[in-house]
């Protein structure tokens, strides 16, 4: 009967045990994904904005054509470009053609002072700088969670509940230089 | 003589082996510098329990104060119902109103992001970094360089800037000042400072109270009755004078390092301790003191709003380490 009692007791603590353990990692996996959404929500923040920018700063800049046409040829690009490797060197170029623009927006003293491009200038500023803290987080939870699964005991259960490592991402090689860019 | 660490510039006592402020190893020719433990979730796992710890610490005092005084103004179990009821109470109020009434004491404004687009736009970049929900955000109208964050938790939490503070620093370096704070957010500092300020300040309240009353008349209604009232009497006296001292010891010793911890956690949001030190070093010049900060408040700002912290020497009662040795410690990560 004692004995009974006991082999339950070990089989209730040892069931509970691997129950928490699941949860902490079906909640640590929700957090990556989620942190990968929220790149996704900065990415969409950035292709709303390029049309305002276009759209006030082509009447300053009839010679500079080309600089703009680029940047909204990135923009399409960027924004059907399909799989996560093609869209990173798209996003990669997008951030490019951006701070050629705004190099060339330095040479209008008139265009500079405007508020709107102001404006403008300080929320891509943001959105750049969003884009990559939500690659950090996103790349901070994926390492958490790799050493979570991979550590013993969790391996164990992250094996037989057929959990799997996150891919990092990783930046490409242009963009490296500079991640944090401070378009003024 | 005192050892000097080599990594923050601190004072130590000779007989230390490691940095009291920053752990780096003091003995010999290995300057090589420890990364300080950090890990957020060991910080918060700490202050969650910190703060049970110290929240029963600090209740018993208040209990202990709230007996003997009932005992000697002769409301017997009074006292600590008196003392009970206070202290759960000023929690209470403190846990759920304690927000706005640190920014109504602080003369702080609600700002939105039409007016102050910038310093919108860092806050909300730095959530995103932490993963965490944007907080209300809040200027005091001074020339005063300060910041600090406040709330119960990150869903319920907000952030103040000084309208001085803002102007001094570029993008870069107030960028590294919202990471500060949010790492206080993120360590659940905010509950812990805001709590302990409470039960910190009522245990003063308490003490102030019962010493102004010996002093002030209520010595000659109160014939002693009983033999053991004098006792009683030098009792009360010793805790009335001691228990705000001792709370606001343990207040302020977990306040220094919490300081670093924020520190550290804000060059990991931002991965540029370099912009959080320049802005220290802004701050470090200005001589202009915050009027609407106080003793119940100094514990949560970012730099100590009412001592001006040049010097290397340290005492028990301070808030915050040296901004020195804070710059350096951020310029060697």
């Amino acid at each position: 009967m004692i004995a009974l009692v006991i082999i339950l007791a070990i089989a209730v603590i040892f069931i509970g045990w691997i129950i928490s353990i699941y949860n902490k990692l079906i909640k640590n996996k929700n957090i990556v994904k989620n942190a990968w959404a929220q790149i996704d929500v900065q990415l969409k923040r950035r292709y709303d904005l390029i049309p305002n920018l276009v759209e006030v700063v082509k009447d300053y800049m009839s010679y500079e054509q080309e600089t703009l046409e680029n940047v909204t040829k990135a923009r399409n690009m960027a924004m059907n470009a399909q799989g996560p490797q093609k869209q990173a060197q798209a996003e990669s170029m997008l951030t490019g053609a951006l701070k050629s623009l705004f190099a060339v927006v330095e040479n209008y003293p008139d265009l500079k002072a405007n508020e709107n491009v102001m404006k403008l200038q300080e929320e891509l500023t943001s959105t750049e700088n969003r884009i990559s803290y939500a690659r950090q987080f996103y790349n901070d939870g994926v390492m958490r969670f790799n050493t979570m699964i991979e550590i013993f005991p969790n391996s164990i259960i992250a094996g037989s509940f057929n959990f799997k490592n996150f891919e990092f991402f990783e930046t490409p090689e242009e963009e490296r230089k500079n991640v944090k860019v401070d378009l003024r | 003589m005192a050892k000097v660490c080599q990594r923050c510039g601190y004072y130590n006592k000779n007989s230390k082996k490691a940095c009291v402020l920053c752990k780096t190893p003091l003995d010999g020719e290995n300057n090589s510098t420890v990364p300080m433990k950090y890990s957020f979730y060991e910080v918060q796992a700490s202050n969650r329990r910190n703060s049970v710890i110290l929240m029963f610490f600090l209740f018993v005092i208040l209990i202990v104060l709230g007996y003997f005084i009932g005992e000697y103004f002769e409301f017997g179990i009074f006292g600590i119902i008196i003392a009970f009821v206070v202290s759960i109470i000023s929690g209470l109020v403190a846990y759920y109103g304690g927000k706005n009434i640190v920014m109504a004491m602080s003369g702080a404004r609600k700002v939105n992001r039409e007016d102050e687009t910038e310093l919108v736009n860092v806050v909300e970049e730095m959530s995103i970094a932490g993963g965490l929900p944007v907080p209300e955000i809040y200027i005091i109208e001074t020339d005063a360089m300060n910041a600090f964050a406040t709330g119960r938790s990150p869903e319920h939490s907000a952030v103040a800037i000084t309208r001085g503070l803002m102007s001094k620093l570029n993008r870069e370096e107030l960028t590294g000042v919202i990471a500060h704070e949010m790492s206080h957010i993120k360590h659940l500092d905010i509950r812990f400072a805001m709590l302990t300020g409470v039960l910190v300040g009522s245990i003063v309240m308490i003490s102030d109270f019962t010493l102004r009353f010996f002093f002030f008349g209520g010595k000659k209604s109160r014939k002693s009755k009983k033999g053991g009232n004098g006792i009683i009497l030098i009792i009360v006296l010793v805790l009335a004078i001691i228990s705000p001292i001792l709370a606001k010891l343990i207040q302020m010793s977990i306040s220094r390092k919490r300081e670093l911890l924020a520190d550290a956690g804000a060059a990991e949001l931002t991965r540029n301790p370099e912009s959080l030190a320049n802005a220290l070093e802004k701050m470090s010049l200005s001589t202009i003191k915050l009027q609407t900060a106080s003793r119940a408040t100094q514990h949560m700002y970012i730099v100590n709003p009412l001592k001006r912290v040049s010097s290397k020497s340290h005492s028990l009662f301070d808030t915050h380490p040296p901004l020195e040795s804070r710059i350096r410690i951020l310029r060697s990560m």
